[in-house]
């Protein structure tokens, strides 16, 4: 069987126009996800402009170790992933495989060092919303910025952990040689995902950790 | 404009309709056939409308005296709750793109199937696990905020909030779905020869409807799942004793919900724009002029929303911008009237059920589009404010507009999906009492908005009740109309008599295929060699 006849669908004239519409939908999925977080960081910068002081002192008491470790490894997870789509453009399977489970195992790393910083806070006694019990920080504005935290990050890992699970499949799907250097769109959506979930932590990082 | 047909053989043999082929009920289950999909979501949406009908029947009846009628206040705040949940969400936003849009847009492009057919039957499955759900928190208690889930009381509220608020955020992921879908399939699957200012114009509403919806439903999905972890956590992010604003929340909720009007009124011009052309026999007055004001609408749309919180704090620049902005849409919406009705001038009218809901729509949806107008000003809008007044202008623009063009699309496209006709006299009289039904209702709430009845309310001063009284037969007449169509429509499925091809003698492009379609839609690839309104060309 050729390649066209294994991927192309029956309604679709040819593998271009396919990969285009499959690229073109991810994309508009993207934008629907801009949205989704977009509503959140709105929500921050309406408190942030309210209580300016609270959310200064809050963001000098998260770590801003961890939180600058954990960017190094996601854009250092998204470089793997885009070499791994060009792996696969040049009919390299096994490397693709393996640069996608390295991916896949940084995003692992990523969450070990997500769920160390919430165990610091949860042993301050910070916790969201009305649970909240630390009182070394003011109240006032304190508490909107950790449920807010504990919301965006949780929403963004809620994404790593899905991306991860992307990568892992993708990297089967390599490595069982599903894909060849003409059809792996598959893998580049994941790709744009995996990139997505990146690029929202680029601007949780000042948000949350940088801006005091 | 060139006379050629379009390349779509006519004659097939019996019985390998979409209905037909595969055959079984499991078929049903599996299918990701575009057809069908709509199909299963107008059986859908429909039973939405029934239920969500009877809540509105319960609480009209509520409303027919004083005091205690039939339930106490609390039975009263559950019914309007989930008459508006149900209604907005099951119902409204995706009756006419998930059923309609899904069954023709492919068809109207000339593509066999949408871009990503197994997201399609995805988004099928999602809106039944949302319907499901909001069905659960009906049964465990209901809700007693408002469709709107207002903080901080819908945080505190007893009733069943959290799960009813997820559920709508599950109906907004397989919105999503379908939004993603149209717009690719629009961009991708065009037939040879469609270029884009050929799309018929129900093809330009489902597109710039699902830009509304992939862009507005996520910020309502993060909304909503603030309230629902605020009620099942007390997260408190809108909760002023915690440090929360509940004014965040109406922006976060109207940036999506007034689009969401668009969401459903955009699909709604677009049927308008079908049925005017075929039943006056006439090319659209001005094509151009409705897709500009298709995409207009669906732009400036995004940039009102303000104008529901004009008494919630907002300042005077503000309330100033959002107003003038909302007197901005009304434009695109008039020039939509003027070209419709420049449409049917001189035409060669029949005047079928289609029609008839059509001269429906443009009495309610101009009534009610020009009460509109009067509410975005805002030194008029603080008198109105959460009175029945605005209770009865989107009733007439929103749901008046939506249900009628809705019932025009069911009665115009019900030959093309299922390949029978109704009886048309009957037809005529369910017009006729849908719309009695519907202005009885509505017109009393008008009067009663502008003496100063607040909306929502359980009880009311006696002055008030012959206009309630009114209002609550209407709401009767109504009923009835919508239970006739309903047992006249689903007779027809089985009894009614075969309709042929194009029974309306429409010269749009899905009358070209037979009714009801094969399952691929075409037997060979089409390719478009005309406008999608040929009434200029002569006969034969």
């Amino acid at each position: 069987m050729t390649e066209t006849e294994t991927h192309l669908q029956a309604h679709f004239a040819d593998l271009a126009k396919q990969t285009h519409a499959a690229r073109f939908g991810m994309w508009t999925f993207l934008g629907s996800e801009v949205l989704f977080f977009g509503s959140l960081f709105a929500l921050y910068a309406s408190y942030r402009a309210e209580y300016g002081d609270a959310f200064s002192r809050a963001v000098r008491h998260t770590d801003l170790l961890l939180g600058s470790a954990n960017t190094a490894i996601l854009i250092t997870a998204s470089f793997l992933v885009a070499l791994a789509v060009g792996e696969l453009r040049a009919g390299s399977d096994r490397r693709a495989a393996a640069l996608l489970l390295a991916g896949a195992a940084l995003g692992v790393a990523f969450m070990a060092l997500k769920g160390i910083e919430y165990a610091h806070h949860f042993r301050d006694g910070i916790y969201p919303g009305v649970h909240y019990r630390y009182a070394a920080l003011p109240e006032e504005g304190a508490k909107i910025f950790f449920t807010l935290y504990y919301l965006m990050t949780g929403l963004h890992a809620l994404h790593v952990v899905g991306g991860i699970v992307l990568l892992l499949a993708l990297a089967w799907m390599a490595r069982r040689g599903r894909f060849t250097a003409r059809w792996h769109t598959p893998a580049e959506l994941g790709g744009l995902y995996w990139h997505l979930v990146d690029v929202v932590w680029i601007f949780l990082w000042p948000a949350f950790y940088l801006l005091h | 404009m060139s006379t050629v047909e379009v390349v779509v053989p006519l004659s097939r043999p019996a019985g390998d309709s979409y209905l037909e082929v595969p055959r079984g009920f499991r078929s049903w289950l599996v299918t990701t056939d575009h057809k069908r999909i709509g199909v299963i979501f107008l059986f859908a949406t429909s039973a939405a409308l029934v239920l969500g009908g009877v809540f509105a029947l319960l609480l009209r009846a509520e409303l027919l005296t004083p005091g205690r009628t039939i339930v106490g206040p609390l039975a009263y705040n559950r019914f309007f709750t989930l008459h508006g949940v149900i209604m907005v969400w099951l119902f409204m936003i995706p009756s006419i793109p998930s059923a309609f849009g899904n069954f023709l847009l492919p068809i109207m492009l000339g593509a066999k199937d949408v871009a990503f057919p197994r997201l399609n039957r995805a988004s099928v499955y999602v809106y039944a696990a949302g319907a499901v759900i909001v069905l659960s928190g009906l049964v465990l208690g209901g809700a007693d905020t408002g469709w709107t889930f207002y903080p901080p009381y819908s945080g505190r509220t007893p009733t069943s909030v959290a799960p009813i608020a997820l559920g709508v955020f599950v109906l907004g992921i397989s919105t999503i779905m379908t939004a993603i879908n149209f717009i690719v399939t629009t961009h991708t699957l065009r037939a040879e020869g469609m270029g884009w200012m050929r799309m018929p114009l129900f093809v330009w509403t489902i597109y710039a409807t699902s830009i509304i919806q992939l862009l507005a439903t996520p910020v309502l999905g993060m909304a909503l799942l603030l309230v629902a972890l605020d009620h099942a956590f007390r997260l408190g992010v809108f909760d002023p004793t915690v440090g929360g604003d509940p004014i965040l929340y109406q922006h976060l909720f109207w940036f999506y919900s007034h689009p969401a009007v668009y969401i459903m009124i955009l699909p709604a011009m677009g049927v308008v724009s079908e049925v005017v052309c075929t039943f006056a026999r006439k090319n659209p007055f001005s094509y151009t002029a409705i897709v500009v004001a298709t995409l207009g609408i669906a732009f400036v749309g995004f940039l009102t929303w303000g104008h529901h919180m004009f008494v919630a704090g907002m300042s005077e620049l503000d309330v100033g911008i959002f107003g003038a902005l909302s007197m901005f849409v009304a434009i695109f919406s008039a020039i939509k009237v003027f070209t419709w009705v420049g449409t049917l001038y001189r035409g060669s009218i029949s005047l079928d059920a289609p029609l008839l809901y059509l001269y429906e729509f443009l009495f309610l949806f101009g009534v009610g589009g020009m009460s509109g107008v009067a509410l975005a000003s805002p030194s008029l809008d603080v008198h109105w404010h959460d009175t029945y007044f605005v209770v009865a202008h989107f009733h007439f623009v929103m749901v008046g507009g939506t249900i009628t063009a809705w019932l025009a699309a069911l009665h115009y496209w019900f030959p093309k999906m299922f390949g029978r006709h109704y009886p048309q006299r009957v037809a005529a009289l369910g017009t006729l009492l849908v719309f009695m039904g519907f202005l009885g209702t509505f017109v009393p709430q008008f009067l009663l908005g502008n003496a100063g009845m607040p909306r929502r309310y359980y009880d009311y001063p006696p002055e008030y009740q012959a206009l309630h009284v009114l209002s609550t037969m209407g709401s009767w007449a109504l009923g009835g109309g919508l239970l006739l169509t309903a047992v006249y429509l689903v007779a027809a499925l089985r009894g009614g008599r075969r309709a042929g091809t194009n029974p309306w003698g429409s010269r749009s492009f899905e009358w070209d295929t037979p009714s009801p379609p094969p399952q691929h839609n075409f037997t060979e690839q089409p390719v478009i060699a005309r406008g999608p309104y040929d009434y200029a060309r002569e006969e034969g």
